[in-house]
């Protein structure tokens, strides 16, 4: 009934062309529950039938730092910012993953459910924040493993410490989430048509990783690469983490407005863009 | 006059055929360029073709729907039927919104809900109980709602004993009334319901249908209904709509849009334009049609049956040299008959061009049938057409004593008595 004079009386108008602006968000909210009952789905699936259960969620960031510190740290020596080794690459580790995994994980969405939305309407958009919401419970459980390793390192006295940064943590996950999420928006509706892509992700994704400071502190990175990596809106975001968590980095809060900023956009394209898309992708996958 | 639920106004709907994939981004930057920068129409979309899958096209693109326009009362319960590819499907796509029309609109009034499948999401590893709230949840209920109506779900469903079991370890059949169930008790104004019945055993198809009616009569709900099962839409239903090649060919009372389908059905079509057909071509089969007593007389189980064949026989080739066969499916594709005019004895020196198979007692089942035939003269193939036409027979009283046998059970009928000591 909100549609104007024209369609006065009338609960729903199903048309080829609505407005490119027309995000549906009272939609979204009436299917709320559904959302969550997706996150539910995610969660209880992903263990059922598996020994170690919820653990797996641990096994993970340990192997990936053990074998970064071994390879990075004294292998090839890289500075970490004279942080204790295993929780400067747990902490990149930790941030990064839900980056990756949010994209990861939205930019196939319309695949990857293609059964379902080809047989029953619901908003679209609901999928791809369930996943945002799923993948932040495996954060917060990762997010415990690097408390539990403060904790350790702080009791033998390594050299770290909590900034009043901290406060910006939550602002820090959403940036995460939904940086994440827009470019996955954007990727999954394009994938419809153009096959290709996915596999640009798959591996674009794990390159990218270099380019954000993950392994190695921005202050260690060579001067005229250091632009670049600056350009990269997960460096702002990581170092930022990592300065609330262990007082090292190049936390400025140019860095974060810049990746604010930036999120904003690709979230904004995102979302239109998959609006656009999801009409009619039942047609062309 | 009651209330208007469903209003459609010039609906169409094209899709693009064969591969979609390679060679498309330069196609969409022309697309892009003649629609959006010279504001001009889509060049990939030619006007004007209908929907005929036994015709090759011009273009790419296949209007799916064309052009359809009705108007649904509140309270109606409207069968939609047609053949396989009539545009069915396609409309109840769009109405459940999976998909969005090319032109036109669609209004409605009220919540709609669609049961294109049953069991959508339904995630095997989750409980009966827990895929309860999932499924309903994607249909559109709200968590509290599902919570007030649990146990009605579940007393539906029949499955109470395995309900906080993994649906990975039901039989296909609980699944299904599991997924029903949810449906079944779904609240919303108008009720879209694809051809789901056809799963699950006789008993729980009698269950399904009982609560459509109950939706439909009992609680005034709009309900929309595909079927290919005659009877269910005849029971169900009070409008019918009759699709045809993407457009409306009837609407009105059920049982005048079902008789209008199945004369439609049944009625000589045109073989002689099916492409996709083996054999030297000396003699061909034009056209076929199936009827009861009199050639506008639908099929019935029980009464007389002729299947006509017409044939093109321009060497005129006597029948004693031609032989013809022919085969029945049901629509499942599992085959029911075989006849051939060579396992009899007939002594003929015509050489006509119409060949009549006669069935004094008809004893098919109801349901749909499809014909394949072959002609061969002088022991060569000249002619072979897969599925050439489908003929519908309608219920009828084999026996004489009013009772039928179901068409789940069985697609012949057997002649027999009973003996008792």
């Amino acid at each position: 009934m909100s549609k104007g004079n024209q369609h006065a009386g009338w609960d729903l108008v199903i048309k080829g062309h609505t407005s490119l602006f027309d995000l549906k968000f009272k939609d979204l909210w009436h299917y709320r529950d559904l959302l969550f009952l997706f996150v539910k789905r995610d969660f209880v699936s992903f263990y059922k039938q598996t020994i170690l259960g919820p653990l797996w969620f641990f096994i993970q960031p340990i192997f990936t730092t053990i074998v970064f510190t071994f390879v990075f740290g004294n292998l090839a020596g890289i500075s970490t910012d004279g942080l204790p080794q295993y929780l400067f690459y747990l902490s990149g580790i930790t941030a990064w993953n839900y980056f990756s995994d949010c994209l990861n994980k939205t930019s196939t969405v319309f695949r990857d459910n293609a059964n379902i939305f080809g047989k029953v309407y619901f908003p679209r958009l609901i999928m791809p924040l369930s996943i945002i919401v799923s993948n932040l419970i495996r954060f917060g459980v990762q997010l415990l493993l690097l408390l539990c390793m403060m904790a350790y390192f702080g009791i033998k006295g390594a050299n770290f410490e909590v900034t009043s940064a901290i406060f910006l943590f939550p602002v820090l996950v959403v940036m995460m989430a939904l940086l994440g999420l827009g470019a996955g928006l954007i990727i999954t509706a394009m994938t419809t048509k153009y096959r290709d892509l996915t596999f640009l992700v798959t591996f674009g994704v794990q390159l990218l990783m270099y380019g954000t400071t993950v392994i190695y502190p921005l202050s260690a990175a060579p001067e005229e690469y250091k632009r670049i990596i600056e350009l990269n809106p997960m460096t702002g975001i990581i170092e930022a983490f990592r300065y609330a968590f262990l007082g090292k980095g190049e936390f400025t809060l140019w860095s974060v407005g810049y990746s604010m900023i930036f999120t904003i956009v690709i979230l904004f394209l995102g979302i239109v863009i998959f609006n656009k898309t999801e009409k009619n992708f039942v047609d062309t996958i | 006059m009651s209330e208007t639920a469903i209003k459609v106004e010039d609906l169409s709907k094209a899709y693009q055929i064969g591969q979609i994939g390679t060679g498309t981004v330069s196609r969409d930057i022309e697309r892009f360029w003649t629609t959006k920068i010279l504001k001009k129409e889509d060049p990939f979309l030619k006007i004007g073709e209908t929907n005929d899958r036994t015709i090759k096209g011009g273009s790419d693109i296949v209007w799916s729907l064309k052009d359809i326009n009705f108007e649904i009362n509140q309270g109606d319960a409207v069968g939609i039927i047609g053949k396989n590819g009539a545009g069915k499907s396609t409309l109840l796509k769009l109405l459940s919104r999976v998909t969005s029309p090319t032109t036109g609109e669609i209004k409605v009034k009220g919540r709609i809900a669609s049961l294109l499948e049953v069991g959508t999401g339904f995630h095997p590893e989750l409980s009966g109980r827990e895929n309860i709230y999932l499924n309903g949840a994607i249909l559109g209920m709200r968590k509290k709602e599902i919570t007030r109506k649990l146990d009605e779900i579940i007393d539906f469903s029949g499955v109470e004993r395995y309900i906080d079991t993994p649906v990975k370890r039901y039989s296909s059949g609980m699944y299904v009334r599991l997924a029903f169930a949810v449906a079944a008790h779904l609240e919303s104004e108008i009720l879209i319901v694809d051809e789901v019945l056809a799963v699950g055993d006789a008993e729980f198809q009698k269950k399904c249908l009982g609560k459509m009616g109950d939706i439909s009569k009992g609680e005034g709900r709009t309900v929309l209904f595909v079927s290919h099962n005659m009877a269910a839409v005849q029971n169900l239903c009070n409008r019918g709509i009759v699709m045809k090649n993407g457009s409306i060919s009837y609407q009105g009372d059920v049982d005048k849009s079902i008789k209008e389908y199945l004369t439609e059905s049944s009625s000589a079509c045109s073989i002689i334009d099916i492409k996709d057909r083996k054999g030297n071509g000396k003699v061909i089969l034009a056209e076929a049609r199936a009827y009861s007593r009199t050639p506008n007389v639908q099929p019935q189980t029980g009464q007389p049956f002729t299947l006509e064949f017409l044939l093109q026989n321009p060497q005129n080739i006597s029948f004693a040299d031609l032989q013809f066969d022919l085969r029945i499916d049901d629509h499942m594709g599992q085959r029911i008959a075989w006849m051939s005019n060579s396992v009899l004895n007939t002594n003929t020196d015509k050489t006509g061009s119409l060949i009549r198979f006669n069935i004094e007692k008809l004893n098919l089942n109801e349901g749909l049938y499809y014909v394949t035939t072959q002609i061969l003269a002088h022991n060569a193939l000249t002619d072979w057409v897969q599925n050439a036409f489908s003929f519908e027979v309608v219920k009828g009283d084999f026996y004489n004593s009013g009772k039928t046998v179901p068409p789940m059970q069985s697609r012949i009928i057997i002649e027999f008595n009973v003996g008792y000591d």
